[in-house]
């Protein structure tokens, strides 16, 4: 405060009119400003509303599925799906674990994907960039609302799984992988930790889809690249002669979540996520600051 | 806040070289300023650009000159290949950009969100701005969609509005707070013949209330009619830059009369000491030398039996000037 006030003394003796402006220098701004603002933007626009809504309708129509069609799912079907009909509360993990592999990394990619391209390709980044918004802020503020979206949009499944699945079936103790058998407030909790997870599997595909955002002002290319990745990534882990590199991959331990419907919780393989998925929010966000921070913005 | 916070330090021991002539710190100085794309071409080549506080800059050139480029270094949008700009005296580039909160600026026409209304769309540039205080924020864009005449079209979504109303929008988000210059690009591109003199009108008073204002345009009559100064750039270098009647100084005024009768007109110019006499279809002009008084010539005219159509002194405009120190017509340059 201090030195902004001294330079305002010096400035209004040197300059013809800069009093105003330097003054204004020592206001004190919350730092959250562009970020509320970034996330009001992202929340207000139609496609993502449009995503996350399509996100709401997979396990309302999963719940409404298992419930016609109940009489003829015997013993034989397996994992969450089977025990959906007999308890509600497992909808919420049979759709997690549904829209993990493709809808939740679509939806991602979409906005993770357009987040720079998108202002770059709108000619807005370079009024935020002369505002002056910061490079970096700008950066920060972006991976920020990502993972938001990732939250959100997790949670949107989650929520509407729950509430499907309370509608439609009855709810009881839940029996866990392991065949102990857990009350539903401590089932809720668990569904509440699956959900984070899930959320936090995502963040790896975020910076991914940031990196590329960085690269092009074609936003359209850089959305293609990062839903794209995520089927490369399940391509790859399909093929057992890449074995080697599969362990790489950030969809590698995605079903660990599962690990916590296990009494004691295994958590090795859920450790080894949540390392990956920073591993890859490390280089790939390291990488759109190194491309951001540099780039000629000539859109 | 730190990066805010240098122009004590820069003013009290800055460069004598950036300096405008009047010990004042210039709004804008470049030193060898130069841009090489890269697929090679050097789009703007060793600019030395001096804006002085206060002024109206004209910053002229046809398309394709390296305006845009220059503008984009000058606002830390793209790096220079060589040399460097300050603005106030502080530099900007792509990691020092504190200074641009002074500055309010419209760069190659107004981008915004479509899907929001003008109002959020200059929220969120306000937002952008980290010195910007949020509490006095929908008061100072009320008055900006003031200014430039948009308060009733506030709530409509951008993409309802017709390309003059977003110039003025992108004019708006510029005037969110007042700024010590203004950087702007063809502000009055899109705009009726109406609205280019209401943004003339609010340049000049801008100008007035002590805003340097750096105007780029294609537009002679637009930067004769507004600028105190101007720079003309011709394929990525300053041609020259000074003030406009200094530049026009520098040409000649003609005198200029229209008549059937050339070959008469022509005799009598040059028997009243008329110097570089030409004769073009009708019009016959030669300098307009100081001993050669107007009224004097007019009556040698008639008195000879030249039936006179018109008659006058043409003082040289800014294409003339642009024509004469660049040698070609003011188009795109290949």
């Amino acid at each position: 405060m201090s030195q902004s006030s001294a330079a305002a003394a010096v400035s209004t003796a040197g300059e013809a009119r800069p009093a105003a402006s330097a003054a204004r220098r020592g206001f004190a701004n919350p730092r959250g400003s562009l970020l509320a603002n970034e996330l009001a933007t992202m929340f207000r626009r139609n496609r993502n509303l449009v995503l996350l809504a399509a996100l709401a309708l997979i396990p309302v129509a999963l719940g409404v599925a298992l419930k016609v069609t109940t009489r003829h799912h015997g013993q034989g079907a397996g994992g969450f799906l089977a025990q959906v009909s007999n308890n509600g509360l497992f909808l919420v993990f049979a759709a997690l674990s549904l829209t993990l592999p493709i809808f939740l990394p679509m939806a991602l990619g979409v906005v993770a994907g357009d987040s720079i391209s998108g202002e770059a390709a709108q000619g807005t980044l370079r009024y935020l960039l002369v505002a002056p918004a910061g490079r970096v802020r700008l950066l920060a503020v972006k991976a920020v609302s990502l993972v938001v979206f990732c939250l959100v949009a997790t949670a949107v499944v989650a929520g509407a799984a729950l509430l499907t699945g309370l509608a439609l079936f009855p709810v009881g103790p839940v029996t866990l992988l392991s065949g102990d058998s857990i009350g539903m407030g401590a089932a809720l909790v668990k569904a509440l930790w699956i959900t984070l997870l899930v959320a936090a599997s995502l963040l790896g595909l975020a910076a991914v889809g940031l990196f590329f955002s960085t690269l092009t002002d074609t936003p359209i290319a850089a959305m293609a690249v990062a839903t794209g990745v995520t089927i490369m990534c399940g391509i790859l882990q399909a093929i057992p002669q890449l074995a080697s590199i599969q362990p790489w991959l950030y969809t590698y331990q995605w079903s660990s979540y599962a690990d916590l419907l296990r009494d004691p919780v295994y958590l090795a393989n859920i450790e080894r996520n949540l390392l990956i998925q920073l591993g890859y929010v490390a280089v790939f966000g390291s990488a759109a600051w190194a491309r951001l921070s540099t780039r000629d913005v000539t859109s | 806040m730190s990066e805010h916070s240098s122009p004590a330090a820069a003013q009290g021991g800055g460069t004598t070289a950036l300096r405008a002539p009047q010990g004042a710190v210039a709004a804008i100085a470049t030193d060898g300023l130069s841009k090489r794309y890269r697929g090679g071409q050097l789009a703007v080549d060793g600019l030395d650009l001096r804006v002085p506080q206060g002024s109206v800059f004209g910053f002229l050139g046809p398309n394709g000159s390296g305006k845009t480029t220059t503008i984009r270094m000058l606002l830390g949008l793209i790096s220079p290949t060589a040399g460097g700009a300050r603005l106030f005296d502080e530099p900007v580039d792509a990691a020092h950009v504190g200074t641009l909160t002074r500055v309010g600026a419209l760069i190659e026409g107004p981008a915004h969100y479509p899907y929001l209304t003008g109002r959020a769309n200059l929220a969120r540039y306000d937002a952008a701005d980290r010195t910007a205080e949020p509490a006095t924020r929908s008061v100072r864009i009320d008055r900006a969609l003031e200014q430039v005449g948009l308060a009733n079209a506030a709530e409509k979504k951008a993409k309802a509005y017709s390309l003059g109303m977003k110039q003025r929008l992108g004019l708006a988000s510029a005037l969110l707070q007042p700024r010590d210059l203004l950087i702007l690009d063809e502000p009055t591109n899109g705009l009726d013949p109406q609205g280019m003199r209401e943004i003339r009108t609010l340049i000049t008073s801008l100008a007035a209330q002590g805003t340097t204002i750096f105007l780029s345009s294609h537009l002679l009559d637009e930067i004769e009619q507004v600028c105190t100064d101007v720079a003309i750039m011709s394929r990525g270098r300053l041609v020259t830059q000074g003030s406009v009647a200094e530049l026009r100084e520098g040409l000649k005024a003609r005198l200029a009369v229209t008549t059937p009768d050339t070959a008469e007109a022509a005799a009598v110019l040059k028997e009243q000491g008329g110097q570089d006499v030409r004769v073009d279809g009708e019009r016959v002009d030669c300098d307009a030398a100081a001993g050669l008084g107007p009224e004097t010539v007019c009556a040698a005219l008639v008195g000879a039996g030249v039936r006179v159509r018109a008659f006058g002194v043409e003082r040289p405009s800014l294409e003339d000037a642009f024509v004469a120190l660049t040698g070609e017509g003011f188009d795109v340059a290949e």
